[in-house]
């Protein structure tokens, strides 16, 4: 609790935890289980999207196709996060990056692997799936 | 659609507000804008209420009825309003709506914000869940600074922003801040005060970022009619809003040197009033992360793409410069109570324009007596520009 030296009076606590549905877009977190990162197509406009989406806002479309993305990717921007929000002050500082696929998408995605120093704005890097320090599933650029 | 003037405004005190609750830090802004105006709570006949953090860091959900009834606007036609940090701009909007409509007469733009009724790493997990939870938050732990440091750093790297220039921003509005008596964090600071404080997301450091502030604003606007027989002495005009958004993931941005969303706002603010950038006076830019100040100058057509240092290291946005910004202290010193920050500006628009009260070494010269307001909510997730002429 923040420290006050006026009088205060508690609220009482609460633990909230959603349960996010996942059902239309479960292919692409048992793709992660797998080792492969999916995207998806629109079937009748052919847009590709990632994050996966099961509709097409462009066409209005809710046929899609699901693709498994290249690991190529360009960093465009990252940042170096010191001080983390409650959920992951266990996690030690981590760098954070938006890459450009080589189909035209981006990715926002942790990246490891590399000493701050040798990360730079164009670097190529490659896309993978993994498994976090939790369990979940996830995805994460790394050295190519 | 009618004529809209800002008839009455008022400001809390911004900063750690531990000795007021969520009502009363509102009674602040909101006695002194009727006292302003001429009016009594019973004549606002609709109130709209920026505020983000209902129920998550303060208590209550809704706070809207709560502070309603606290300051007397009960059965005034009532809603809170969200749109993340530009929440009280687009409270001003419905406010401005409801009277350029017809609707009302007389509305009020409330903004309050309690962020310090919580500890620091709550509430950098509230406002990094507030981007894209799902996408950006869950797994990679996206924080606030985080999401403007992406920008600083794509920005450096093309136009050679430097370290050094995003701290000019911040001693710049620390320097007005310390003339401002509503101001959070009234000390000035230095450059090397700034490049030695501790990275929070590199490149962003502690005294680039804009604090967690406790603040309430209101704004009082009226119909041309209405203003005329409260007998205001300098009604001060909306003469443009313009408002977009942008993507949730930033994923999806086309760069990370400027936010869309500004430049699209600030082109049907500037259409809707019948002016260009050069006519502007001044502005209150939002200035959450230095790197936000230096791509406000660009992105509302100040100065070119890339050449939002060469204004600040110029000086050119101090008084006596091209434009002055901020010099209320932004909201990098003055504060930034999230959903209190858009009618803050308009506060302090207001003030300047009527050419009254503002303390000594603050006050901007006017030619063209027009002011902007650039409200952004989230990384471009909105942005309202409010164009205020007297």
């Amino acid at each position: 609790m923040s420290s006050s030296s006026m009088p205060v009076i508690k609220s009482k606590p609460i633990t909230i935890i959603e349960e996010i549905p996942i059902s239309k877009t479960l292919k692409f977190w048992e793709g992660l289980k797998e080792g492969k990162v999916y995207g998806t197509k629109c079937c009748k406009c052919g847009k590709l999207y990632f994050p996966p989406a099961a509709d097409c806002p462009d066409c209005l479309c809710s046929e899609m196709q699901w693709i498994e993305l290249s690991d190529e990717a360009e960093i465009e921007t990252f940042t170096h996060v010191v001080v983390r929000p409650t959920s992951f002050c266990q996690s030690k500082p981590y760098t954070v990056a938006i890459g450009r696929l080589k189909e035209g998408v981006k990715v926002l995605a942790w990246l490891t692997g590399f000493k701050l120093s040798q990360i730079k704005i164009g670097i190529k890097v490659k896309l993978i799936a993994k498994t976090s320090q939790d369990g979940e599933p996830t995805y994460e650029f790394v050295p190519p | 659609m009618r004529k809209v003037a800002v008839v009455g405004v008022g400001n809390s005190k911004f900063g750690i507000r531990n000795d007021v609750n969520v009502s009363e830090i509102t009674f602040e802004a909101v006695k002194p804008s009727l006292e302003d105006a001429g009016v009594t709570a019973k004549d606002v006949q609709f109130v709209a209420l920026g505020s983000v953090g209902a129920g998550a860091w303060y208590e209550e959900l809704l706070p809207a009825v709560i502070v309603g009834e606290y300051c007397g606007l009960t059965k005034a036609g009532l809603m809170r309003v969200e749109a993340a940090c530009a929440s009280g701009s687009a409270a001003f909007f419905s406010a401005y709506s409801a009277v350029a409509s017809g609707h009302a007469d007389i509305a009020m733009a409330l903004g309050v914000e309690k962020m310090r009724e919580i500890d620091t790493p709550t509430a950098m997990e509230w406002i990094g869940r507030a981007g894209y939870y799902f996408w950006e938050f869950h797994n990679f732990g996206l924080t606030f600074p985080a999401y403007y440091a992406l920008y600083a750093n794509a920005h450096m790297a093309k136009y050679g922003t430097t370290e050094e220039d995003l701290a000019l921003v911040a001693v710049k509005n620390h320097k007005y801040a310390a003339m401002n008596p509503v101001a959070q964090l009234r000390s000035k600071v230095t450059v090397d005060d700034v490049l030695s404080s501790m990275v929070i997301a590199s490149p962003l450091k502690l005294y680039d970022c804009s604090p967690m502030t406790d603040g309430a604003a209101a704004v009082i606007v009226a119909s041309e009619e209405k203003a005329k027989e409260l007998k205001v002495d300098t009604p001060i005009w909306v003469a443009g809003i313009g408002y977009s958004s942008g993507t949730a993931n930033l994923s999806k941005r086309t760069d990370f040197v400027g936010l869309e969303a500004s430049v699209l706002a600030s082109e049907r603010a500037y259409k809707a009033a019948g002016i260009t950038p050069s006519q502007v006076d001044f502005a209150e830019v939002h200035d959450c992360f230095t790197i936000a100040e230096i791509m406000a100058y660009e992105d509302l057509g100040f100065c070119g793409r890339g050449e939002g240092v060469k204004l600040l290291r110029e000086g050119q946005t101090e008084i006596g410069g091209k434009i002055p910004i901020n010099m209320d202290g932004g909201l990098k010193a003055k504060g930034h109570p999230i959903g209190a920050t858009g009618c803050s500006m308009i506060y302090e628009l207001t003030r300047q324009l009527r050419e009254e009260a503002v303390e000594k070494g603050r006050q901007i010269p006017l030619k063209n007596y027009i002011g902007l307001a650039h409200n952004v909510g989230g990384t471009g997730h909105y942005c309202y520009v409010t164009i205020l002429r007297r």
